[in-house]
C-alpha cells in the first residue's frame, strides 16, 4: 500500500510546513498537530501500533493541548504582526542549512533509500508488541527505567518547589 | 491479524461493510433515540410527559428534531474566526466515532470477528482518539472569540487533562489482571472465566478471583466518574453550565454546527458505556458461560452471534440510562471540587490501587 504511504507522509510534511509558515501561533500549532497525526500513521502502517498509539496518546493528546493552552492565553496579534529580521533569516538559514548536511552526510552514510530491510519473521501466536516492549524494557532495561523514574520524581519536586516560592 | 500493507478487496469491503452498519446504522440512530430517551427519563423522574406529540409515544421526535435543526438558519456571527469556528463543531463529532473502530459488539457472525479494527492496543487507541476531542472544544470557544464561550472551554480542556490521566490509571488494575490489551480477547476471558465484576463462574469463582474483584471494583468506581467527567456530563458539566455561561462553548452556535456538538457529547457517551461494558461487564458476553465460545478463533453458531450483539447493545442501553438517570438525581459541583476530586482523590486512590492489585496479584499467584 505505497499509496497510503504517500498520503501519510505527505499529510505528516503538510503539518511541518505549517507550522513554519503560519504567521498565527494557533495554526501553527495546529498543523503541528496534523503533522503528529500523518507521523502515527506512519508508524501505524509498519505494523508498529504502540509507538504511534502512544505519538497521538502523548504529543497530540497531551503536550499539544498545553501548548495551545499556553498560546490562547498569549497576545496573539502582536505575534502576527511581527517583522523578519535579517538576522533571524540568516540565523534561521544557517541552523537548517546545517541540519541538512548533517542529515544528507548521515543518510548517505547508511545507503538510505537503497537498503532493503527484511520483515521480521515472526510466528503468528507471537505476543503483541506492547506486550514485547513491556518484557524488554522491565527486564533488560529496568536500571534506565528506573533512573528515568527518579529524574520525572525531581523534576516534579522541582516545579512544585518553584513555583510555590512565590507564595512565601 | 494480517499486517496492515496486505489489505486486500474483499476485507476492504468486509470492513466497510462493518464500519456502515456499525456507525451509520448502529450508532447514529443510537444517538438520535439517546437524546429522546434522555427528555423522556428526564420527564419520567421529575413526574412530566416529556415529547410524546410525534408519532408513537414521541418515537419519531428524533427526525422532527433533526429536520428543525437542518432548516434553521445557520447564522454564523461576524466577530467570530471563520475557519476554526467551521472546523470546530467536526472536530468533537469526528474522535467520538472513531474510537468505537475498536470495541468488540458481537463475537463472530458468518465467520468474521464484530469488531472494526482487532488492535492489540484497544484501550489506548480509545484514549489517545479520545484524547483529541478536546481540540474540538477548545477551538469552539477561541473561535468563538467571545467571553463565555472561551470560559466554556477552557474550563473543559482542563477538566478533560484532569480526567484523562484518572481515566488511564484506573484501568491499569483490570489489564493487569488480565495481562491482555486486545478487547476481543479481554471480552472472551471474561465470557469464560467471570466478568471483571461479577466473578461467579469459571476461574474467578475462587478466592483469588473474590479478592482480586475488590481493586476492580475500585477501578470501576473511578472509570465511570471519570467517563461522566470526560463526556462532561451533569454532574461535572462545567463547560457549558448553563447558569453561568449561557451555553458554555457552543453559544455561538446555531443550527446544525450546534447540533454537531449535541451529537458528539451523546456519541462520547454511548462510546464510553460501550468501554465501561467492554472492560468491566463482559463485553457481548452472555452471564454465567452461556452460550460462551471456547476461544476467539472458534466457530459461533449463526443464533449465538445475534444473541451476542444484542447482549452487547443492552448492556450499552442499560449503561446509557444510567448515565441519564444519575444527570436528574446529582446536582452540579462546584469548579473548585471537580479539580480536588481528579487531582486528590482520584489521582492517589488509582494510584495506590494499582498497587494494591500487584500486592495481591504476587500474594495469589
Amino acid at each position: 500500500m505505497n499509496f497510503l504511504f504517500y498520503l501519510f507522509a505527505a499529510t505528516a510534511l503538510a503539518g511541518g510546513i505549517g507550522v513554519v509558515i503560519n504567521r498565527n501561533p494557533v495554526s501553527s500549532a495546529f498543523a503541528m498537530i496534523v503533522s503528529f497525526l500523518g507521523l502515527a500513521a506512519l508508524f501505524i502502517q509498519l505494523d508498529a501500533y504502540l509507538v504511534g498509539i502512544l505519538q497521538i496518546l502523548v504529543y497530540a493528546g497531551a503536550i499539544m493541548v498545553l501548548f495551545l493552552f499556553i498560546i490562547m492565553l498569549l497576545d496573539v496579534p502582536s505575534e502576527e504582526r511581527r517583522r523578519l529580521t535579517f538576522g533571524a533569516l540568516a540565523a534561521a538559514a544557517a541552523v537548517a542549512g546545517g541540519f541538512l548536511l548533517l542529515l544528507g552526510s548521515v543518510l548517505r552514510k547508511h545507503g538510505a533509500g537503497r537498503a532493503i530491510l527484511e520483515p521480521l519473521d515472526l510466528p503468528a501466536d507471537a505476543p503483541s508488541d506492547v506486550h514485547r516492549i513491556g518484557d524488554l524494557l522491565f527486564s533488560t532495561y529496568w536500571f534506565p527505567i528506573q533512573i528515568v523514574g527518579v529524574l520525572l520524581l525531581v523534576a516534579t519536586v522541582g516545579v512544585v518547589v518553584l513555583s510555590k516560592r512565590e507564595l512565601r | 491479524m494480517p499486517p496492515i500493507a496486505s489489505i486486500d478487496l474483499a476485507s476492504l469491503a468486509i470492513s466497510t461493510a462493518k464500519i456502515i452498519g456499525l456507525v451509520f446504522l448502529v450508532i447514529m440512530p443510537m444517538v438520535a433515540y439517546s437524546v429522546w430517551a434522555e427528555r423522556r427519563v428526564s420527564a419520567a423522574i421529575q413526574d412530566r410527559v416529556g415529547p410524546n406529540r410525534v408519532g408513537w409515544a414521541g418515537l419519531l421526535q428524533p427526525m422532527a428534531d433533526g429536520l428543525k435543526f437542518i432548516l434553521k438558519e445557520d447564522f454564523t456571527p461576524g466577530h467570530v474566526r471563520k475557519g476554526y469556528y467551521w472546523l470546530a463543531p467536526a472536530l468533537t463529532m469526528i474522535p467520538s466515532l472513531l474510537t468505537c473502530a475498536v470495541l468488540p459488539f458481537g463475537s463472530r457472525l458468518f465467520g468474521e470477528k464484530m469488531v472494526i479494527a482487532d488492535l492489540d492496543v484497544g484501550p489506548l487507541f480509545v484514549f489517545a482518539i479520545a484524547s483529541l476531542s478536546v481540540y474540538g472544544i477548545v477551538l469552539a470557544g477561541w473561535a468563538s472569540n467571545s467571553k463565555y464561550p472561551f470560559f466554556g472551554s477552557v474550563r473543559s480542556s482542563s477538566q478533560m487533562i484532569s480526567y484523562e490521566i484518572a481515566l488511564g490509571l484506573s484501568i491499569i488494575p483490570l489489564l493487569m489482571i488480565h495481562g491482555e490489551l486486545n478487547l476481543g480477547r479481554l471480552v472472551q476471558e471474561q465470557a469464560v472465566n467471570g466478568w471483571a465484576l461479577l466473578p461467579l463462574w469459571g476461574e474467578s469463582l475462587s478466592l483469588k478471583g473474590f479478592v482480586l474483584a475488590i481493586p476492580v471494583f475500585v477501578s470501576f468506581l473511578i472509570f465511570t466518574t471519570s467517563i461522566f467527567a470526560e463526556t462532561n456530563r451533569l454532574p461535572f458539566d462545567l463547560p457549558e453550565c448553563e447558569t453561568e455561561l449561557v451555553a458554555g462553548y457552543h453559544t455561538e452556535y446555531s443550527s446544525m454546527k450546534f447540533a454537531l456538538f449535541f451529537l458528539g457529547e451523546y456519541a462520547a457517551m454511548i462510546i464510553g458505556s460501550g468501554l465501561a461494558v467492554t472492560l468491566f461487564l463482559g463485553g457481548w458476553s452472555l452471564p454465567f458461560g452461556w452460550l460462551a465460545p471456547e476461544s476467539t478463533t472458534a466457530e459461533v453458531p449463526l443464533w449465538h452471534g445475534l444473541v451476542h450483539i444484542g447482549a452487547f447493545f443492552a448492556k450499552v442501553i442499560v449503561f446509557i440510562v444510567f448515565f441519564i438517570w444519575v444527570r436528574w438525581c446529582l446536582p452540579r459541583f462546584r469548579y473548585d471540587q471537580l479539580m480536588r476530586l481528579g487531582w486528590v482523590w482520584f489521582f492517589e486512590i488509582a494510584l495506590a490501587n494499582i498497587a494494591l492489585t500487584a500486592i495481591l496479584l504476587a500474594i495469589f499467584k
